[in-house]
């Protein structure tokens, strides 16, 4: 075997052990201080609009997760508003997510689409999503369709517009290795377009993931909604419920830091096999 | 596989690159296009690979004319960095090109696994092209080349950024590979020295732009070559100053 000075690469670490659990404990710490502060604040001042996280968090336990486990601990709430939306924003985000990988494929392919579609595409991008969701009530009438749709409309930009970004951004040199390795179209696509635009596919999933959250719970905020995490909200308003008003926050910050997580897992199961370039 | 240029011209819109290129490689033979950077070497081999058609003249592999990328053809590229693919496996990076012959999975792989041996890297199948060093990142380049067993092989400058050792290593490599595949294989470098160590013939292009070719001339030396003992023989010696003069315009 030849002489292997020079350009040996290695994989970065992501970080020094001890430096990441001390990073760990301080970010832990912020988020205790934080929720003492908070609960020391709303309990001194006593007001029903702020109740303490404390008291929050119990609503939203013995409302969504106080079932048998057998339901894994959810409630008939939990099965009937949490499951529904999150069932709903499933459904937008993953045909938003095949939609616009497929899409984006196709319009970063050709430079001649991409210089016809691109206009279009940041018109589309520009408009801001919950604006929509008019239309689509008129189009579906109120209920899932409706909904899915408004997720699905609005989520699909930011992963098209990334994944033809990407495509576009694949390196000529490797083009010209798959023409020379004779790779048909399909063979093409699997070892060099996709994996080379992956990290742009997966900031496009990013945007749209919140997207998706944001816009599963304007949807359900409009009436004819009979059920979901938004029409929890609306109906506790209604009912000057603030402490399940907070609660349904609460949940919701939760689910989007959660699904944020279970995405960054995902793409870095994906992409951990390759150098950062 | 005999390659033949016939009246070959080249251009990138109004700038001429190549002009009136006539050759004729035969079976077998190692070429070594030599000529100073930016005079139309990587554009000649990206016609003859069918990359991109040429503007003037005709390109003939075994009297068939090239349109398009050839069957039985393999490039090796400079940057090796760039050519290998880093989401693949090294042995999924040399299986590559056996999907088109409709082996299946074991097969190729097995292929693969043959073919790492043959060029000294047998035990790295499994990592990826990123954790080698740069001249078995090459090696890995050349296995991916090799595998489909090519009639004509055509490579860019291929040693270029490779440490001294490396390239004498490499070198020697290709021509083993040479004397038992007895391929056609079309060599571009601007190492003078070394067209003459590797290659069977030298050309010499002329400066661009509109680059011709001003000197064509077969290498004899005695014996199987060797890095130590080739380079002292007065043939070299007399070859490699030939050369020279031509490429610096003397
Ligand atoms: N895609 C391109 N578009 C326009 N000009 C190019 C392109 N590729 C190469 N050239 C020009 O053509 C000439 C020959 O380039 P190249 O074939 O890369 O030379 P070499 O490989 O001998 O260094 C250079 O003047 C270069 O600037
Ligand atoms: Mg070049």
């Amino acid at each position: 075997m030849s002489g292997g000075r020079g350009t040996v690469g290695h994989p970065q670490p992501a970080a020094r052990p001890a430096f990441a659990w001390r990073h760990a404990v301080l970010r832990l710490v912020v988020l205790l201080v934080a929720l003492g502060a908070w609960q020391w604040g709303a309990r001194a001042r006593g007001s029903v609009y702020f109740p303490p996280p404390s008291r929050i968090a119990l609503r939203a336990q013995e409302l969504w997760f106080s079932g048998p486990a057998r339901h894994a601990f959810l409630s008939a709430a939990g099965i009937g508003d949490v499951l529904p939306s999150l069932g709903r924003m499933a459904a937008g985000f993953g045909i938003a997510a095949v939609g616009g990988i497929a899409a984006g494929v196709l319009v970063g392919r050709s430079a001649w689409a991409y210089a016809l579609c691109n206009p279009v595409l940041q018109f589309a991008r520009a408009v801001p999503p919950p604006a929509l969701v008019p239309v689509f009530v008129v189009v579906f009438a109120f209920g899932a369709p409706m909904q899915i749709a408004s997720i699905a409309f609005s989520a699909v930009w930011p992963v098209l517009i990334n994944t033809a970004e990407g495509v576009r951004a694949t390196d000529p040199l490797r083009l010209d290795v798959a023409a020379v390795l004779r790779l048909n179209p399909f063979e093409r696509l699997r070892f060099l377009l996709l994996p080379s635009a992956l990290p742009h596919i997966f900031a496009g999933l990013r945007l749209s993931l919140s997207l998706s959250l944001i816009l599963m719970v304007f949807s359900e905020l409009l009436p004819g909604t009979a059920n979901g995490i938004g029409f929890t909200l609306t109906d506790a308003q209604s009912r000057s419920d603030l402490l399940t008003v907070w609660a349904a926050l609460l949940l919701l910050g939760v689910l989007g830091h959660l699904l944020n997580t279970a995405l960054l897992a995902v793409e870095r199961r994906m992409t951990g096999r390759r150098r950062p370039t | 596989m005999t390659l033949r240029l016939d009246a070959l011209g080249q251009r990138y819109g109004d700038h001429p690159v190549l002009h009136d290129i006539t050759l004729t490689v035969p079976d077998g033979q190692l070429l070594c296009v030599v000529g100073p950077s930016g005079c139309g070497k990587s554009t000649l081999l990206r016609t003859v690979a069918g990359l991109q058609p040429a503007r003037e003249g005709t390109i003939t592999l075994d009297d068939a004319p090239v349109t398009g990328v050839p069957d039985h053809l393999a490039v090796v590229f400079q940057d090796y960095g760039r050519s290998l693919f880093p989401w693949l496996t090294v042995r999924d990076n040399v299986a590559l090109p056996l999907r088109r012959r409709g082996l299946a999975r074991a097969a190729r792989r097995a292929e693969a696994d043959r073919i790492l041996e043959r060029v000294g890297l047998d035990g790295t199948a499994r990592r990826h092209p990123w954790q080698l060093s740069g001249g078995m990142q090459q090696r890995v380049a050349i296995a991916r080349a090799l595998v489909c067993r090519p009639s004509l092989l055509l490579m860019d400058e291929p040693f270029g950024s490779l440490d001294a050792q490396t390239r004498e290593d490499l070198e020697d490599l290709l021509l083993e590979v040479h004397r038992t595949d007895a391929t056609t294989i079309v060599f571009v470098t601007h190492d003078i020295d070394e067209s003459v160590y590797v290659g069977d013939r030298v050309v010499v292009l002329s400066p661009g732009p509109a680059s011709r070719v001003v000197l064509d001339l077969p290498v004899e030396l005695p014996g199987k070559r060797d890095q130590i003992g080739t380079r002292r023989l007065p043939e070299f010696v007399a070859l490699r100053s030939e050369v020279g003069r031509v490429v610096r315009g003397a």
